[in-house]
């Protein structure tokens, strides 16, 4: 596949956040294009193994009634954004870096991230398979 | 007069029901789905998100999976696509 690949940089570790990271990744995967994720700071803490189906907060635009909403899509059968990544990996080229700054800075290592999470590398190693694809930053 | 036999119309297409299935969920399993299929054989899918008319002619094109019809009845799109 010649396609350039998608980038996204995670740093929110809302639920509304990550669902939309989780949807704009499927969605590229389907299309056959490969896609990096790259995961920073309460991002990378909602991927914590023991936690990461625990709802998390959402981001403060989404108010009582964005709450309601967001609540009444799931009960209507809307699945987990990390169901939603792990079909992506399923169909296509999806590769999920932690952040080795975030890593410190969150006193991690890789055993306790979900297995969802592929490694750990730097912003440098981000840039450089990022190549000439968007990068962006959620 | 004896009529020629249609050319291959009604060769049976596998189908998947998405109906219900927000969106991106209709088309990753379109794609997962169609990877079952040997080239050449359609799959028919079913759905209810309202992006699916652009979401499908747009993953036809990109992947190169032919959308050979498209209808829609009380709500419910069908998409016929031919694996590539």
């Amino acid at each position: 596949m010649s396609e350039e690949p998608v980038n996204l940089v995670l740093f929110s570790g809302t639920d509304d956040r990550l669902t939309a990271a989780a949807v704009l990744a499927a969605g590229a995967s389907a299309l056959g294009r490969p896609v990096h994720v790259f995961l920073q700071y309460w991002a990378l803490d909602a991927f914590r193994a023991d936690r990461i189906t625990s709802p998390h907060p959402l981001a403060p635009e989404a108010g009582a009634e964005g709450a309601s909403a967001v609540a009444s899509l799931r009960e209507a059968g809307q699945q987990h954004w990390s169901e939603t990544l792990r079909q992506a990996k399923e169909i296509g080229e999806v590769d999920v870096q932690a952040c080795s700054l975030s890593m410190d800075l969150l006193d991690l290592e890789q055993s306790d991230l979900d297995p969802l999470v592929d490694g750990v590398e730097g912003v440098a190693a981000f840039y450089v398979n990022a190549g000439n694809g968007q990068v962006i930053f959620i | 007069m004896s009529l020629p036999a249609p050319a291959a119309t009604t060769v049976e297409a596998t189908r998947l029901d998405a109906r219900g299935l927000k969106c991106p969920m209709p088309i990753v399993r379109t794609a997962q789905q169609i990877k079952t299929l040997a080239s050449g054989e359609l799959l028919e899918v079913l759905a209810t998100d309202p992006g699916a008319v652009a979401d499908f002619a747009a993953w036809s094109r990109s992947t190169g999976n032919e959308l050979v019809r498209q209808s829609i009845d009380d709500g419910v799109y069908t998409f016929v696509l031919r694996r590539k």
